[in-house]
C-alpha cells in the first residue's frame, strides 16, 4: 500500500474503427472503455474475463504497443502518453512481454541463445559479445535451462522448454514489469505448475511487478496478489485475491467462479452452478446502463438507465454494480 | 431426471450390455525414418448412458483412440485390435459401410467447431441434411425437428439462425451448433474431442450440462477427451488415465480422485491449481518433459518422470491389473 505505484492506469480507453457503415457514423469497437488501477512494485494483478473482454487489448496499451485513444498511463508516476523516440524506448526496457503461444513467440530460424541475448544488443549495445554470452547463460540457469543448450533452435525444446526460452528473453535485461499474456494457457497441466513456480520465483526473487492476464481462474488464485475482473472492457470488480475469492460481489464474478470445474467429484456435484445465458455482447453496441445486464441474472430496469458506479467494500474492494453482494432472488423486479 | 440411475450403477448391476468393447487397440505410423506407435493395447468398455473420461497430455495419444473409432486415421496409419459397437466390429471397415454408422450410431464432435462445420452452407441445411441422410426425415418435418434441436441447445432465436452461415455465430453457437447435429442422429455414441476447451468457462459450463443431460434422458453414450481434469470431475462417472499411447490407470471417478494409485495420476491431481485451493507456495510439479513417443522404449513410458522409478521400469512395462472396478499399470504400486 505504501509508496508510489509503479503503473498508474486512469481511465484508459482504447477505441478501434470497425468499418464504415453504408449511412451514418463509422462503427467503434470499444475494447477499453475506462479503466483504472494502480499497480504497486513487487505485486502481481490478476486480470480476468471471457474471450473479447479486453484483457490482452489492456496489456498491449499498457506497453504501448497500441496508441490509447483517451485516458493516462503513470510510469513511477510520469505520463508515457508523453514519451516519445528514444525517452519511450529506454523506458520499454522495464517492461516485458510474455505471450501465450511459446513456440510462436521465437523466430524458428535463431537459436535460443540468440533469441535470449537479442535484447542485449538492442539495449545495452556497449557489452561486449563475451559478456552477453555471459548474461544469457546465467539467465538460462535462472529459468532452468541447461547453459549448453543456447545453439539450439526452438524446434527441439517442447512448449514448456520454449516458454522458459521467452521468460528468460523477458528477463535479460531485468525489467520492473513483466505483462504476462496467458503464459501458461497452451501448456499440459504437468508443465502448467513448473511455470507457475518460476514466475512466482522470479517475481520474489527480483521484486517484479507481473500483470497477469488468464481465462483460468484457479491459475489467477493461485498467483495474484489482487485480481482484476473484467466485461466488455469495464472493471466489474477489483480486489485483493482472498477477499475476491471468498466473497464475489458482482454477480458476474459470481457467475465466472460458479461455472470454474473443480477437480473434485464430490464437491462438483453439490456445487450449485449460475449459469450464464447467452454469450459476451458486441462491443460495437455495448448494452445501455450496466453493459453486463443483458446476462445478469438480477438485472433490473435501473441496471438498463443508469451506468453503476464503483462501491467501496472496504481493503480497495470495488465492485460496480447497483446491488452488489446481493444473492439472485433478493432483487424485487418491481 | 433425478431418477434415472447413473451409468455407473447400471454397470455395478450388470444388466446392461456393452454397447462398446474395445480390445487390444494399437495404432502405428510410418514415418519416413521409422514407425511410431501412438497407442498400445487400448482396451475398455462402455455402459449406454456412461460418460467415460479419457485424460491425457500432449502426445498421449487420446485423440487418436476417437479418430480411430471413427475411421479417420491417418493415411500412414495402422490400427489393430478390435472396436466392437453394439457387438459388431467396426475397425477398419470400408468407408461405405462406416458411413452407415458414423452419424447415426456413432458421432463425433472436435475442439474446433469449424472443423465440422461447411463454411459455405447455411446452418440450417447442414443440420436438415443430417436428418436426410441418416433418418429419412425430408422437407418440412426436417426443418422443424432441426429449429427445435436448435431450441433444445439454447441457440436463441433458433429459427431466424437456420438461415446462418457458421462464421455469423459466435464459438459456443458453433459448438452447440454441432453438437445440436450429433444429437438430431439421435447416436448411441458420442466421441467428444475436447469439446469446450476453446469456450470460456461460463459457455463450457453451459455446454457440459448439455452432454451430461444427453446421457441422461437418451442414453447417450459419451467419450469425453479432455486434459481439464475439473472438466472430468464434474461430467463423467468413469475416468482413464493416458500416457505415452498406455493407460496408466482407470476407475469410477471417485476413485481416481480420492483414492490415485498411479504416481502420474498422483502428479497430475497435485500439480493443478485449484479454485478453492487455500495455499499459495509452491505447486507440487512434475519433473521433466512430455513424452517423444519416438524415443520410447519397450518400458513404462512415464519411468523418466517418476519419483519411483526402479531398473526394471525402463525394460518391462508393468502389465494392466485389473481389481473390482479399477486397473492399473504400474510395478511398484497395487491396487
Amino acid at each position: 500500500m505504501n509508496g508510489q505505484p509503479l503503473l498508474s492506469v486512469q481511465d484508459l480507453r482504447v477505441h478501434f474503427g470497425a468499418g464504415k457503415k453504408l449511412f451514418g457514423k463509422a462503427a467503434t469497437i470499444k475494447a477499453i472503455d475506462g479503466v483504472t488501477f494502480d499497480l504497486r512494485p513487487g505485486e502481481t494483478l490478476g486480470v480476468v474475463g471471457e474471450s473479447g473482454c479486453g484483457k490482452s487489448t489492456l496489456g498491449r496499451a499498457i506497453l504501448r504497443l497500441i496508441d490509447p485513444t483517451a485516458g493516462r498511463v503513470l510510469w513511477l508516476g510520469e505520463d508515457m502518453a508523453g514519451l516519445r523516440g528514444e525517452a519511450l524506448r529506454r523506458e520499454r526496457r522495464n517492461m516485458q512481454v510474455i505471450f501465450q503461444d511459446p513456440v510462436a513467440s521465437l523466430d524458428p530460424r535463431m537459436t535460443v541463445g540468440q533469441a535470449i541475448e537479442r535484447p542485449l544488443i538492442t539495449f545495452e549495445a556497449g557489452l561486449s559479445g563475451e559478456e552477453r554470452r555471459r548474461r544469457v547463460q546465467e539467465m538460462m540457469e535462472l529459468v532452468g535451462l541447461p547453459r549448453t543448450w543456447a545453439g539450439r533452435y526452438p524446434h527441439e525444446f517442447s512448449g514448456g522448454q520454449c516458454q522458459r526460452v521467452g521468460i528468460a528473453r523477458a528477463m535479460i535485461l531485468r525489467p520492473k514489469l513483466i505483462v504476462c499474456d496467458e503464459p501458461v494457457s497452451a501448456l499440459d497441466v504437468s508443465i502448467q505448475a513448473q511455470i507457475i513456480n518460476l514466475l512466482m520465483r522470479l517475481q520474489r526473487e527480483f521484486g517484479l511487478s507481473l500483470l497477469f492476464i488468464s481465462h483460468n481462474l484457479s491459475v489467477v488464485r493461485h498467483i495474484s496478489n489482487r485480481v482484476m475482473v473484467l466485461y466488455l472492457g469495464k472493471v466489474m470488480e477489483i480486489a485483493d485475491r482472498d477477499d475476491l475469492y471468498a466473497r464475489q460481489l458482482h454477480p458476474y464474478t459470481q457467475a465466472l467462479m460458479s461455472a470454474v470445474p473443480i477437480p473434485d467429484p464430490r464437491l462438483e456435484r453439490q456445487r450449485d452452478k449460475l449459469l450464464l445465458s447467452g454469450d459476451l455482447p458486441s462491443p460495437i453496441n455495448p448494452p445501455s446502463g450496466c453493459r453486463f445486464r443483458t446476462r445478469c441474472p438480477i438485472a433490473t430496469a435501473r441496471c438498463a438507465a443508469e451506468e453503476p458506479a464503483y462501491t467501496p467494500f472496504g481493503k480497495g474492494h470495488l465492485v460496480a454494480c447497483h446491488y452488489a453482494g446481493t444473492k439472485p432472488g433478493d432483487v424485487s423486479h418491481s | 431426471m433425478l431418477s434415472t440411475p447413473r451409468a455407473a450403477e447400471v454397470r455395478a448391476s450388470g444388466t446392461a450390455a456393452p454397447l462398446l468393447e474395445v480390445q487390444g487397440l494399437t495404432v502405428r505410423f510410418r514415418t519416413e525414418r521409422k514407425s511410431l506407435q501412438a497407442l498400445t493395447d487400448i482396451g475398455f468398455s462402455m455402459a449406454p448412458g456412461e460418460i467415460l473420461g479419457i485424460v491425457g497430455e500432449s502426445g498421449s495419444g487420446k485423440t487418436q483412440i476417437l479418430l480411430t473409432m471413427m475411421g479417420l486415421l491417418a493415411e500412414n496409419g495402422r490400427a489393430f485390435g478390435s472396436v466392437k459397437l453394439h457387438g459388431e466390429e467396426v475397425l477398419n471397415l470400408p468407408s461405405d459401410k462406416l458411413d452407415r454408422i458414423r452419424g447415426s450410431r456413432m458421432t463425433m464432435i472436435f475442439q474446433d467447431p469449424m472443423t465440422s462445420l461447411n463454411p459455405y452452407m447455411r446452418v440450417g441445411k447442414q443440420l436438415t441434411e443430417v436428418l436426410v441422410k441418416h433418418r429419412g426425415v425430408g422437407g418440412s418435418e426436417a426443418v422443424r425437428q432441426a429449429a427445435a434441436m436448435l431450441e433444445h441447445v439454447r441457440i436463441p432465436e433458433a429459427q431466424r439462425r437456420m438461415g446462418m452461415y457458421p462464421h455469423e455465430f459466435s464459438g459456443g453457437m458453433r459448438q452447440r451448433a454441432m453438437i445440436a447435429m450429433a444429437l438430431l442422429c439421435k447416436p448411441a455414441l458420442l466421441l467428444a474431442d475436447e469439446p469446450t476447451t476453446a469456450l470460456d468457462v461460463t459457455v463450457q459450463a453451459q455446454i457440459l450440462m448439455l452432454m451430461r443431460d444427453l446421457a441422461r434422458e437418451s442414453g447417450t453414450s459419451v467419450v469425453l477427451v479432455t486434459h481439464d481434469l475439473g472438466v472430468v470431475a464434474d461430467l463423467c462417472d468413469r475416468v482413464i488415465v493416458l500416457y505415452g499411447g498406455r493407460i496408466m490407470e482407470d476407475g469410477p471417478i471417485d476413485d481416481v480422485f480420492y483414492n490415485p494409485k498411479h504416481p502420474y495420476t498422483k502428479g497430475l491431481l497435485r500439480s493443478m491449481p485449484r479454485l478453492d485451493e487455500k495455499t499459495h507456495g509452491d505447486l507440487p510439479t512434475i519433473p521433466g518433459q512430455p513424452p517423444v513417443l519416438s524415443l520410447l522404449s519397450g518400458g513404462c513410458p512415464f519411468e523418466a518422470r517418476c519419483e519411483l522409478r526402479q531398473d526394471h521400469c525402463k525394460s518391462v512395462f508393468p502389465p494392466l491389473v485389473r481389481s473390482g472396478p479399477r486397473r492399473l499399470s504400474c510395478h511398484e504400486v497395487s491396487l
